[in-house]
């Protein structure tokens, strides 16, 4: 079951900033899982703690107490080494400024993200191509970044996110430095890449209309989650 | 691809390449030029003994350099001759004097007397005139490239040296001397003629041994029939005046002083820049970071940034010192750049720049991949 149908398992997490006498939670006792193929959407006001859950889940910031199961491994115990491994291996990032690496082309861009992989050469090349044709990007294969519209950094985001065929791919406020049109074009695209290859997407957003293609949606409210709803899939309820 | 990393880092910012490369290549120019002044200084301090073609150099009790001396008296000339291991003896004369050219003014010279008839103590490297030039009365020979100092303008010229006539019949190249007081060569006679010392006077013993007599054997047996004298082979006597000159008198450590203040400060120019240059970039490595990087590739990009500055800096730096060091070949000061001086800069080089890209390497050890999520 949790390898079939679960990509990542959090379980009773906390997490606190500052120090003993003055710790502040940042999320309380959160459990939530990411199905395979879904797109989960966190909402929720700022400061609610949406970032720090999805660090978590990508295993970037470590959680006071709770575990985390990525892939049937408990990887509570990891260090910032074994941690680095699981995120090449199994997570994608796509992040509110794009990120890109503004030195280098397109396909450069994508080139990067498996060559850290270890993949080299013609076979990176056409790996890197298909990931960059699968956003409508191949086009644009030797631009350089600064060329690009606000959407297409994006959509060369989601290709390099792509290129590692990770598993699950987590979005902090991917559209929220997008104008509507491109936002909705971007979650769209998102969408569709997770039900045709079937991996998972965690989208953070403040994007009320951006709701509409998620198949399950989280709201959380002062470190907790205060209400999750199903939208399209019929998959079964958390907690 | 993290060589193209690092070369697009490096690249992107124009400006900033350039400050890096200034300071390699001031960095390189600067311990080069030093280190090469630091090797022509010491080359011109022992020329002349190291040209002499004696096996072992007597000497006046306590003599600390070549330059300045105490004289000694002929008798020591004769019981050399006659020991055994002795192939031949020449007396050798150096002396400060005072030089005055055709316009009236005055200059310092060292006067070197030779038997010109022996090979050992003369001029070499000619240009004009020979040996046997000197035994023409009054003749002398100086270096071209002191011509100008010396009031020379053509062979033939005439001059005063402590007030006695002196004609200029030859020219050498690339004599230096150290003490800034320019070489003139001259008979053993004419030499003695100048500078008032006895008829049965002279500075030096210039010793040969016959053929299979060590330098060390040669000095013993001088030792052994010789009072009142010190006696040294070529080598140490050679070792003996760079040292003098070069760390007693402070020259030699006050270059390799200025050279060690290269090193310093071309690191901390490139330290600087390369850490700039990173911080440029550091959003870029949180997100590698991020994405699961492991540390050694982002040192890998770090490590390339630097070797390609170490590269480009030291290309350009060694050909300026280069250049610098040709033209020094006109000039009263040499500036050395031999092959091993150019492979050890190349080292340095990359040491210097490597060393320097660890504070960024430092840096972005730190750097928490939680950041990327933190916008900047
Ligand atoms: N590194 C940190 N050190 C201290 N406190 C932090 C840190 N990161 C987050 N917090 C705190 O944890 C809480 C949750 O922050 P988080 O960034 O997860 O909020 P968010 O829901 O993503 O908000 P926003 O919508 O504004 O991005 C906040 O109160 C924040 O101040
Ligand atoms: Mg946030």
């Amino acid at each position: 079951m949790e390898n079939n149908g679960t990509a990542i398992q959090l379980s009773n997490i906390s997490k606190y900033f500052g120090a003993k006498a003055q710790k502040e939670y940042a999320l309380k006792d959160v459990s939530v899982s990411v199905r395979r193929g879904e797109v989960l959407m966190l909402m929720g006001p700022s400061g609610s703690g949406k970032t720090t859950l999805l660090s978590i889940m990508g295993c970037i910031l470590k959680p006071s107490s709770g575990s985390i199961v990525i892939r049937g491994r408990e990887i509570s115990g990891f260090s910032q080494k074994q941690l680095g491994r699981i995120r090449l291996r199994h997570l994608g990032f796509i992040f509110q400024e794009y990120n890109l690496f503004p030195t280098l082309n397109v396909l450069d861009n994508v080139l990067v993200a498996l060559d850290i992989r270890g993949m080299t050469g013609p076979k990176a090349k056409k790996q890197a191509l298909t990931a960059l044709g699968s956003v409508g990007m191949a086009p644009k294969a030797l631009a350089m970044p600064d060329t690009l519209s606000g959407g297409q950094k994006q959509r060369l985001a989601i290709a390099r996110s792509l290129a590692g065929r990770p598993s699950v791919i987590l979005a902090d406020e991917p559209t929220a430095a997008l104008d509507s049109d491109n936002g909705r074009k971007v979650v769209e695209l998102m969408r569709e890449l997770a039900h045709e290859k079937n991996h998972s997407v965690v989208i953070v957003t403040h994007d009320p209309r951006a709701v509409k293609y998620a198949d399950r949606l989280l709201t959380i409210e002062d470190g907790r989650i205060s209400n999750s709803q199903n939208k399209h899939a019929a998959v079964g309820e958390d907690e | 691809m993290i060589y193209k990393i690092a070369r697009q880092n490096l690249f992107h910012d124009g400006v900033r390449l350039c400050v890096t490369l200034t300071g390699i290549v001031f960095a390189v120019v600067l311990i080069t030029v030093e280190i090469g002044l630091f090797l022509g200084f010491t080359h011109t301090i022992s020329a002349v003994i190291d040209n002499s073609g004696a096996d072992v150099w007597v000497t006046s009790r306590g003599v600390k350099n070549f330059d300045i001396a105490l004289p000694l008296k002929e008798h020591k000339y004769y019981q050399a001759l006659s020991i055994p291991e002795v192939k031949d003896a020449a007396r050798f004369i150096i002396r400060f004097a005072d030089w005055k050219k055709p316009d009236g003014l005055q200059e310092s010279v060292e006067i070197i007397g030779f038997e010109t008839e022996k090979s050992m103590g003369g001029p070499w490297n000619y240009v004009r005139g020979s040996n046997a030039m000197l035994d023409l009365k009054d003749a002398i020979i100086i270096d071209q490239l002191y011509m100008e100092k010396l009031g020379v303008s053509r062979l033939g010229e005439h001059v005063e040296i402590n007030q006695k006539k002196a004609r200029v019949a030859g020219y050498t190249r690339g004599i230096r001397s150290f003490t800034t007081s320019p070489f003139v060569f001259a008979a053993l006679e004419t030499a003695s003629h100048y500078t008032h010392l006895e008829p049965d006077e002279f500075t030096y013993l210039l010793v040969k041994g016959k053929d299979g007599v060590h330098p060390k054997a040669l000095k013993a047996a001088l030792l052994r029939n010789i009072n009142h004298v010190d006696v040294y082979t070529t080598e140490e006597f050679s070792e003996m005046t760079r040292k003098y000159w070069m760390f007693n008198t402070g020259a030699g450590t006050g270059l390799l002083i200025a050279a060690f203040l290269g090193l310093v400060v071309g690191m901390v120019v490139v330290a600087q820049t390369l850490y700039a240059t990173t911080l440029d970039h550091i959003a870029e490595f949180a997100t590698l970071k991020a994405i699961g990087a492991p540390n050694s590739y982002i040192y890998g990009i770090l490590l390339s940034q630097a070797t390609l500055s170490a590269l480009l800096g030291y290309g350009l730096g060694i050909l300026a010192a280069s250049a610098i060091s040709d033209m020094s070949h006109f000039s009263a000061t040499v500036i050395m750049l031999p092959t091993t001086l150019k492979i050890i800069m190349f080292f340095l080089t990359l040491t210097m720049c490597v060393l320097s890209a660890l504070i960024s390497i430092r840096k972005v050890m730190r750097l928490d991949p939680a950041l990327v999520f933190k916008g900047r």
